[in-house]
């Protein structure tokens, strides 16, 4: 499993770069849905998230979950070739497969990427 | 008579297997005052009997295949059904299954629902159609469903056209009652001769969806081209409601951009049954497919290389999706999706344009013919497919009346829905009608009006 | 897996493969009448329809109705889903011409026969649930349940009472039961089960505040065990100001048993579909009537059939339609799924009489014990306790990759449709079985010896089940494919250019 250092995560499986103000679901997440057929990011361009609430909605083959924003901020960019091509949140969840960028982003509860790695562990097992 | 074959003694050896003495052992953890009540019910009959007493309540019935002279529509029309369709649907195989949930055993249902699904999307000029819905009706509600998630509840408006069937406004308006919603334009009182270019001065930028009728409830034809690309110019999604059979013979709701087709698929082979089960279509563009409710086939290939057939996108639906489902949908209308595939694929493109041109044929007779007698003529100068609104000059209930006196079952009482037409008659006329048929009605009408 | 790049063998080909210009399948005579003017404008200028004779068509049904399962070919015992052999009489009744060829807007005097069935119906649906009033609008159980949920919302909105907004909802419940709160915008909380398998109390009464809308209970539940707390159940949610509503699905259990009224339930759905031998269709038409106790008889959908005059010496009661006084409007046009539904339902009623009905669910719990009795020393059965009309095991085994998915395609190598899977929820790789009463002790045996020798299969020969099936004319499906690649449907405005 993937868990780059540079990253927070939380406890519902997205993840923030506090350098870029991305955010999108881990491998561990992907992973789990398995082939993902649907992705619908719910904010647009300027709205305002807030740490918990949903961003977007993703559907695999056998599974659905909502995706909550890591952290608070101004929306700045929505990642629209998503929609078109949502295997790529199993392809390369960290890179193409953003979901949206924000401005200030502040974290809520998030986890550094050892402690993650612990977690995600922990429920494997 | 019970169809339970387990013979006394299997009985007691079960028990026994199970290590209990009597099967009221079995129900220890229904509360004692409560269990085995006595139900007031009548004593049960045997197939025979039971058979005769069926076939005495439904001769009881007074019915438009040998009863009645029927001009009767408004939703739900007499349309001959070959016999193919019938033979078809009494294979056990078809209808003693489930949903096809286990794809490996249930190809035989799930390439019949790819089939009408292809065959819907086909007549509709669409590019999907779902599994189909309960009814046209209600297929016209989750159409309202579906604009609502399209919009993630963020436009709140639906206008509504007053020509849309009143019972479809009427399910809309039950199935909205918990969402904060806008109806407009859901007015009987509306001028109905306005034509539908009316209706762009309620759409804005709140509104998520317009719904009109095709024909309309009167049985106008229009072009919505114009009003449709109104619509979409203020962002909103346009749902056609559609009759199947004229669209075997007039432009498609599809060749006008609508994004939304829905209707009842009873005149594709559905008997009128007093009233269902019928079927709702709902066919739409591929971009919205996700937010579409309903069962879904897709094509796909097997383990073996063939070519076959699967429930897909299921993740939308209720079962995964739980709260957060566009609707609560279960079933489609199985049996019945399959009886309108047997219909089209036998009619095919012939026989579909052919019952399409005969209703037009007959009902523009019967138009002409009874515009010629005193004191009635049409509502309406708009092009029409196979129902019109007659005028009359007395309550069309005193009409009808009269009409059945003489074996013939009148048209629908449109005073009951628009108070400005109380004395009009929506008159339906299909392949079924005979020119005699016609002739008769407009007959006995002359009658009424020397007497 | 096929090669991307090969061609997929075709098994039947769509009506469209088989089309052939010029081919009829029906044809209908020349107009009588002189032809009318048509409006030329307006007219479509393509019908891109198959063209097929009779017997291609025919064939091509007869050929797909080989590649289905049905309860009349083989045993069915998907769980939840009752799949009870059907009557053959229900089809020759449903399909008498006084039903088949009236019109739903009839006048009343001209359709008395239908009505006094859909009257009788309502009555014996009362008498059976211990409702006090029935309608048979509903077109299936979804949609009885939203009917349900409607009611219940507007029953505490005639009171003032607005606050309300959880609805509160096992987690062993089916999907559509939160769905159809959601469809009105309640809170869904999800209350847990106990060790037992019943509601957990605790964390019920812990919910149960002025803020309920209801509760929403299977009862049997999908583990098939009745509540043993039920009436301490819907006594909490009736203290707090909340509904009951029984969610019917597992009915079949019931009959003569208990009445969910008498338990104090207020509001449930019937299935026709499964209760009352209306076939399933593969996949429908159901029909899902409501019942309701008397303090929300005023919200029922519109219209419900009564009698309109009385019965005198010399004529029968005039039956008609009446519209509850606070009715939360129409469910759908017209009244129901008559023909397909209130006709068979009525048919199988009427032939099993109270005695037949509570045979009928005693045997389907005799049934469902027995197989519980021969299976649980072999497949693990978390909540093992006398069931009611069906149960749940695990389909998994200890130091062995086989899933209950595997089981289940296996159980068709031997000619079984496999039960209900992954569900509930609350069950790890949930096997859920449910045998019906119209299955013989033969055919039971049969089906957990099959399951028995699959168990010892996944522990000797696990390829035979990752494999599975193998003697069916279609293996398993690449559900990726059709879900990437969405073909929804084979017309192609081009593609029939060409062939035509």
């Amino acid at each position: 499993m993937n868990t780059p250092s540079n990253l927070k995560y939380t406890k519902s499986d997205e993840w923030f770069d506090p350098a870029s103000g991305a955010m999108g679901i881990t491998d561990y997440a992907q992973s789990q849905l398995s082939d993902i057929v649907f992705v619908e990011i719910l904010v647009d361009e300027g709205d305002t998230v807030e740490v918990g609430k949903a961003i977007a909605s993703v559907e695999s083959v056998k599974a659905s979950a909502e995706i909550y924003a890591a952290a608070a901020g101004k929306v700045t960019a929505v990642n629209k070739d998503l929609s078109q091509k949502p295997e790529t949140l199993n392809s390369d969840p960290y890179g193409a497969a953003w979901m949206i960028k924000v401005e200030g982003g502040k974290t809520g509860e998030v986890m550094d990427a050892a402690a993650y790695e612990k977690y995600c562990a922990e429920r494997t097992n | 008579m019970t169809y339970i074959p387990i013979s006394p003694k299997e009985r007691d050896a079960m028990l026994a297997t199970i290590g209990v003495k009597t099967l009221d052992d079995l129900f220890k953890d229904v509360p004692a005052r409560h269990r085995f009540p006595k139900l007031d019910l009548p004593p049960a009959l045997t197939e025979m009997e039971a058979a005769a007493e069926l076939a005495d309540i439904a001769a009881s019935n007074e019915n438009v295949r040998g009863d009645l002279i029927s001009f009767l529509g408004a939703g739900m029309y007499n349309h001959y059904i070959p016999s193919v369709v019938d033979h078809v649907l009494r294979r056990g195989e078809f209808y003693t299954a489930y949903t096809p949930y286990q794809p490996e055993i249930s190809q035989g249902t799930l390439q019949a629902i790819f089939e009408y699904q292809s065959l819907m999307a086909a007549l509709t000029g669409m590019e999907v159609s779902n599994a189909s819905h309960y009814d046209g009706a209600t297929a016209a509600a989750e159409a309202v469903n579906m604009a609502w998630a399209q919009f993630r509840g963020k436009r709140k408006k639906v206008v509504i056209s007053p020509t849309v069937h009143p019972q479809y406004r009427a399910v809309i308006r039950t199935y909205t009652q918990g969402m904060e919603l806008e109806l407009a334009g859901d007015d009987p009182n509306a001028d109905l001769g306005s034509g539908p270019e009316a209706l762009m001065s309620l759409i804005d930028d709140n509104t998520m969806l317009l719904i009109v009728q095709y024909p309309d409830f009167f049985g106008r034809i229009y072009d919505y081209t114009k009003l449709i690309a109104g619509a979409h110019g203020k962002g909103a999604l346009v749902c056609v409601v559609a009759n199947p059979t004229a669209l075997a013979l007039f432009k498609t709701p599809g060749e006008m951009d609508a994004d939304i087709v829905v209707g009842d698929g009873q005149p594709l082979g559905i008997p009128m049954w007093y009233g269902g089960p019928s079927l709702g279509f709902f066919t739409t563009k591929k971009s919205y497919v996700h937010k579409m409710a309903g069962r879904l086939v897709g094509e796909t290939v097997d383990s073996r290389g063939q070519r076959a057939y699967v429930l897909t996108l299921t993740a939308r639906e209720q079962h995964i999706k739980r709260e957060r489902a566009t609707s609560n949908i279960c079933t489609n209308q199985g049996l019945l999706a399959l009886a309108s595939a047997v219909y089209m694929s036998l009619l095919g493109k012939s026989g579909m344009r052919q019952v399409a041109e005969l209703c037009y044929h007959k009902a523009h007779y019967a138009a002409e013919q009874l515009s010629k007698i005193k004191g009635m003529e049409l509502c309406f100068r708009e092009p029409f497919f196979h129902e019109f609104a007659l005028c009359l000059d007395r309550p069309a209930k005193d009409v009808n009346a009269h009409l059945l006196e003489h074996g013939i079952l009148g048209g629908y009482d449109l005073g009951q829905d628009y108070p400005s037409l109380k004395n009009n008659l929506l008159i339906a006329v299909t392949e079924m009608n005979t020119k005699e048929e016609i002739d008769s009605l407009v007959e006995v009408l002359s009658e009424v009006d020397h007497g | 897996m096929a090669n991307a790049t090969t061609a997929p063998k075709i098994v039947e080909p769509t009506v469209f493969d088989l089309s052939s210009p010029g081919r009829k399948g029906v044809s209908f005579p020349d107009p009588d009448v002189p032809r009318a003017k048509l409006p030329e404008s307006m007219l479509r200028k393509d019908l891109p329809l198959p063209e097929l004779a009779e017997v291609d068509v025919v064939r091509h049904y007869m050929h797909l109705s080989k590649f289905n399962y049905s309860v009349d070919g083989g045993y069915y015992p998907l769980g939840s889903c009752t799949m009870k052999y059907n009557p053959k009489i229900n089809e020759d009744t449903c399909r008498l011409p006084g039903f088949l060829f009236t019109h739903p807007l009839q006048p009343i005097e001209t359709v008395q026969g239908n009505l006094a069935l859909m009257y009788q119906l309502q009555e014996w649906l009362k008498e059976i649930s211990g409702f006090a009033a029935v309608t048979l609008q509903p077109a299936a159980g979804a949609h009885g349940e939203f009917t349900g949920v409607l009611i219940m919302r507007a029953y505490h909105k005639s009171r003032g009472d607005s606050k309300r907004v959880k609805m509160l909802i096992p987690d062993s419940a089916h999907g559509t039961n939160p769905a159809s709160s959601g469809m009105i915008g309640l809170q869904v909380v999800q209350i847990p089960s106990d060790a037992r398998g019943n509601v957990d109390l605790k964390a019920l009464k812990e919910q149960c505040d002025d803020t309920v809308v209801g509760m929403m209970l299977t009862n049997p539940n999908t583990l098939g065990l009745f509540d043993e707390h039920i009436e301490e159940v819907i006594k909490l949610v009736h203290d707090c100001g909340g509904l009951m509503y029984g969610d019917g699905a597992n009915l079949n259990a019931l009959l003569g048993i208990v009445r969910p009224g008498d338990l104090g339930f207020d509001v449930m759905h019937f299935n026709l579909h499964k209760t009352f031998s209306v076939p399933h269709g593969g996949g429908g038409p159901g029909s899902g009537p409501v019942g309701v106790v008397a303090h929300l008889a005023d919200f029922l959908p519109e219209p419900l059939v009564g009698i309109l005059e009385e019965a005198t010496d010399d004529e029968p009661p005039l039956f008609g339609f009446i519209k509850p006084a606070k009715s939360i409007g129409r469910m759908k046009a017209f009244h129901g799924h008559f023909g397909g539904g209130h006709v068979r339902a009525f048919t199988y009623i009427a032939m099993h009489g109270p005695d037949g009905l509570k045979d009928i669910s005693q045997y389907a719990v005799l049934n469902a014990n027995y197989l519980l009795a021969r299976l649980r020393k072999t497949y693990h059965v978390p909540f093992d306790r006398i069931c009611m009309h069906e149960f749940v095991a695990e389909g998994q085994f200890a130091g062995s990759d086989v899933r209950a998915l595997d089981i289940a395609k296996r159980l068709m190598d031997y000619n079984f449709h496999p039960p209900t899977n992954y569900f509930p929820l609350i069950v790890h790789e949930a096997l859920m079985i449910e045998p019906t009463e119209t299955e013989n002790k033969d055919t039971l045996d049969a089906f957990a010896d099959a399951l028995i020798k699959i168990a010892d299969e996944a522990k000797t020969q696990p390829d035979l089940l990752h494999n599975a099936p193998s003697t069916t004319q279609f293996g398993r499906m690449d559900e990726v494919k059709a879900a990437r690649e969405l073909v929804l449907c084979c017309w192609l405005p081009e593609d029939y250019a060409e062939k035509v």
